[in-house]
C-alpha cells in the first residue's frame, strides 16, 4: 500500500481509479478498460510531475521524511558491494542509529557512513529513528579514524532529524560526541563526500557532512532546526511550521544559492520514494565523479581544501 | 521607526558606550531572592555576595574582570553580510539586530581582545548573552575565526567564555554552518601548538556546546552554569519523565566527565594564568601573586 501525502490527492484519486478498474477488468474479461487505464495514466503521470515540480519547502520536509523513501540501508544495499557494517564505539555501546563499516563502491574500497531511520515498526526501534546518541558518532569517528589510516575514501549519507535529546546521551556528553566527529571529518587526510539523502537535522547532521564534496537529494532538506521547532521558538506556534519552513531556506535549491552544497541529485518524477534504483543509481554517478575529481590528490591537499571551502562559506555573499 | 531611531541612536550609543544599566537598580538573586545593589554587584563582578551565585555579564564586564588591571584591546568586528535570508518572524531580523546593537552598545554576540592575564598574553573571546541570547551566526562565526587567527598571529593562547543558547535560528542553515568553521579556526590553533582553554558560563547550549565549546584542552566551568546539547524542554517532551536533579549543571558536567573542574568566577583569572603558565612552559610567578587551586564544594543536589 503507497503512502500519499495531503498535497497529492490528484494523484492518489487517479491511481485510486486506475486500481479500481484494474480490478473491474479482472473480475469480468469482457469489459476493456484498456483505453481508459492507458489514459488515467497518462494524467496520474502528469498530476505527479507538476506537482512535483511546485513542491514548496513544507512539502519538500514532507517529501524528505516519507516513510517509504530509500534510506541508508537500501542505498547500502543498492550502491555497495561487500557492506560490512561494523559496531561499536570501543567506550560504551553499540548505537544502529548509525551505520558504518567497509564495502566496495564500483569496485573501490570505501568506507560507508550514515543514519538510518528504519523502514517498520521495529526496525524504527532498533534504529531509534535515525536519532544518534553519541556512541553512534564515536563509532563514526572510530570508523573515519580507520579510514584515515588506511587512506580508504569515505562515503557519509545524512538522513536525521537530529542527535537524539535523551538524558543519557547528554550525560554521555552529546555536545562534545557532535564537536569532536566534525573535528575528525575536517582532519580526515582521505577524501570525504557527503550526501543529505533525507533530513539533514542540525548539528546531528553536520557531525558526519564536513565533506570535501557536499550533495543533497532534489527533495532533502538541510536545516539549523526543524520547521516546527523553529515555529515553536520564533513564533510560539507550532502550527505555523510552514512559514518556518519558508523563512529559514532549507530545499537543496536554497542551500546551493547559498553556496552551501555543490551539486543537487535530481529526483525521478513523484520523488526518490516512487523509484529507489534510479534515484540510487543518480546518486551513485555522483558520487563516482566526485570520486574521480578527488583522486591523484595528496591527504594534506584534501585536508586543507575543505578546510578552506568551509571557511569561505558565507564570505561571498553580498 | 525612523532614521533618527534605526541609525543615529545606535550609532551615537556605540560611540558613547553607554549602556542602559540604571545606578540605582536593586537586583534580586534568582536563587535566595536577596536583594542586592547594583553597584554592589558589580564591584563583586555580578556574583550574589551571600549565595555565592554567579549572575550573567557583559561582554565588557568580563574581559575587564579577566585582564590584568582590566586592561585590554578590543579586535575589530568583522564585515559579514547582514540578514542574507531576509529572514521575518514575529518581526524583521534586520529590527532585531538594530534593536540589540542600540540596547548592547556590541555589534554581535562576539566581543573579543587581546592583553594580559597573570603576565600572560592571550585572546579572549566572549560571548555576551545580553545580544540575542549570544546566539551564534555569520559575524559571531566570523569574529570566532578572526580571534582564532589574531592569536596564531600574536603566538598567544585563546581563552573561550561561551554563554550562549546556540546557533542563531534567523540565519539558518547559515548558523549551522558556524560549527564547522569555527573549528576549523581552533584546528589552525592547536596545530600552531597553542593551548585552547574555554571556560563555560551560563549558558552553554545547542550548537555552541556541539563545537568550540567542548574542543578546548581545558575545560573550566563557573559553578551552576547550565551546560548541555539538547534543550532541558526537549528532552522532558521526548523521554515523558521529569530529569533528575542538577541535570545539565557545571557539577553535574563535572561528575559525568565532561569538564575538568569548576570554578568561582573570582578565580578564574588566577587560574587560567597559572594552566597557561605552565602549557606555555613560563617561570611560576612571585609568590604573592596567585590565588590557591580553588576547591568547590560539590552542591547538595549534585553530591549524591
Amino acid at each position: 500500500m503507497h503512502t500519499y501525502l495531503d498535497f497529492e490527492k490528484p494523484i492518489a484519486d487517479l491511481e485510486g481509479k486506475i486500481l479500481e478498474l484494474r480490478k473491474l477488468a479482472s473480475e469480468d474479461e469482457s469489459i476493456d478498460t484498456g483505453d481508459e487505464i492507458a489514459r488515467l495514466e497518462t494524467r496520474a503521470r502528469d498530476a505527479t510531475i507538476d506537482i512535483y515540480n511546485k513542491l514548496n519547502p513544507w512539502q519538500k520536509t514532507q517529501v524528505a521524511r516519507h516513510p517509504d523513501r530509500p534510506h541508508f540501508n537500501d542505498y547500502a544495499k543498492t550502491l555497495f558491494d561487500e557492506f560490512t557494517p561494523l559496531a561499536g564505539d570501543r567506550k560504551f555501546a553499540e548505537d544502529a542509529a548509525i551505520q558504518a563499516g567497509f564495502a566496495r563502491f564500483r569496485g573501490q574500497p570505501v568506507v560507508v557512513i550514515g543514519q538510518e531511520k528504519g523502514h517498520d515498526t521495529k526496525s524504527r526501534i532498533h534504529h531509534n529513528f535515525g536519532s544518534a546518541r553519541p556512541e553512534g558518532y564515536r563509532k563514526a569517528i572510530r570508523v573515519m579514524e580507520l579510514a584515515d589510516r588506511f587512506g580508504i575514501p569515505v562515503i557519509t549519507l545524512v538522513d536525521t532529524a537530529g542527535a537524539y535529546p535523551g538524558v543519557g546521551a547528554e550525560e554521555r556528553g552529546q555536545a562534545e560526541a557532535i564537536a569532536r566527529s566534525t573535528e575528525i571529518c575536517l582532519n580526515l587526510r582521505a577524501p570525504l563526500i557527503s550526501m543529505i539523502i533525507g533530513e539533514g537535522g542540525s548539528g546531528g547532521a553536520i557531525a558526519i557532512a564536513v565533506g570535501n564534496r557536499v550533495y543533497m537529494l532534489e527533495h532533502s532538506i538541510y536545516s539549523v532546526i526543524s520547521p516546527e521547532g523553529a515555529a515553536s521558538i520564533l513564533w510560539r506556534d507550532p502550527t505555523r511550521a510552514r512559514d518556518a519552513a519558508t523563512a529559514m531556506k532549507i530545499t537543496a535549491e536554497d542551500l546551493r544559492g547559498l553556496g552551501i552544497i555543490d551539486g543537487i541529485i535530481r529526483e525521478p518524477a513523484g520523488g526518490a520514494h516512487r523509484d529507489h534504483e534510479s534515484v540510487i543509481s543518480t546518486a551513485g554517478d555522483t558520487i563516482a565523479k566526485a570520486l574521480e575529481e578527488l583522486s591523484g590528490r595528496s591527504g594534506d591537499e584534501l585536508r586543507a581544501e575543505r578546510r578552506k571551502k568551509f571557511l569561505d562559506i558565507g564570505r561571498r555573499i553580498g | 521607526m525612523n532614521w533618527i531611531t534605526n541609525y543615529v541612536r545606535p550609532k551615537i550609543n556605540s560611540i558613547l558606550g553607554r549602556r542602559e544599566v540604571p545606578e540605582n537598580l536593586w537586583i534580586k538573586c534568582p536563587e535566595t531572592g536577596e536583594m542586592v545593589f547594583h553597584n554592589d554587584l558589580e564591584e563583586n563582578h555580578f556574583v550574589i555576595p551571600a549565595s555565592g551565585f554567579h549572575m550573567k555579564m557583559t561582554a565588557e564586564a568580563r574581559l575587564k574582570h579577566m585582564f590584568d588591571e582590566g586592561k585590554y584591546t578590543v579586535l575589530p568586528s568583522p564585515k559579514v553580510p547582514q540578514d542574507p535570508l531576509k529572514f521575518r518572524d514575529s518581526k524583521k531580523y534586520s529590527d532585531r539586530l538594530r534593536e540589540n546593537r542600540t540596547k548592547t552598545g556590541i555589534e554581535d554576540s562576539i566581543v573579543s581582545a587581546h592583553g594580559l592575564v597573570g603576565d600572560v598574553e592571550i585572546v579572549a573571546c566572549v560571548h555576551d548573552f545580553a545580544f540575542m541570547g549570544g546566539s551564534l551566526g555569520i559575524a559571531a562565526g566570523e569574529a570566532i575565526i578572526q580571534a582564532f587567527e589574531a592569536a596564531i598571529a600574536r603566538n598567544c593562547p585563546l581563552v573561550m567564555f561561551p554563554a550562549s543558547g546556540g546557533a542563531r535560528m534567523q540565519e539558518g542553515i547559515l548558523s549551522l554552518m558556524q560549527l564547522p568553521r569555527t573549528t576549523v579556526a581552533l584546528q589552525m590553533l592547536k596545530e600552531a601548538g597553542l593551548p585552547y582553554i574555554v571556560v563555560l558560563t551560563n549558558p552553554t547550549t545547542g550548537g555552541v556546546s556541539a563545537s568550540y565549546a567542548m574542543l578546548g584542552d581545558i575545560h573550566i566551568a563557573e559553578p551552576g552554569a547550565e551546560i548541555g546539547f539538547a534543550g532541558k524542554r526537549v528532552i522532558e517532551q521526548t523521554i515523558r519523565e521529569k530529569l533528575p536533579e542538577g541535570f545539565q549543571t557545571s557539577e553535574y558536567l563535572l561528575e559525568h566527565g565532561m569538564i575538568d573542574m569548576v570554578v568561582h568566577r573570582h578565580d578564574i583569572p588566577g587560574t587560567v594564568a597559572r594552566l597557561l603558565r605552565i602549557f606555555l612552559k613560563l617561570d611560576a610567578p612571585a609568590p604573592v601573586a596567585l590565588p590557591a587551586p580553588p576547591i568547590e564544594p560539590a552542591p547538595a543536589e549534585a553530591a549524591e
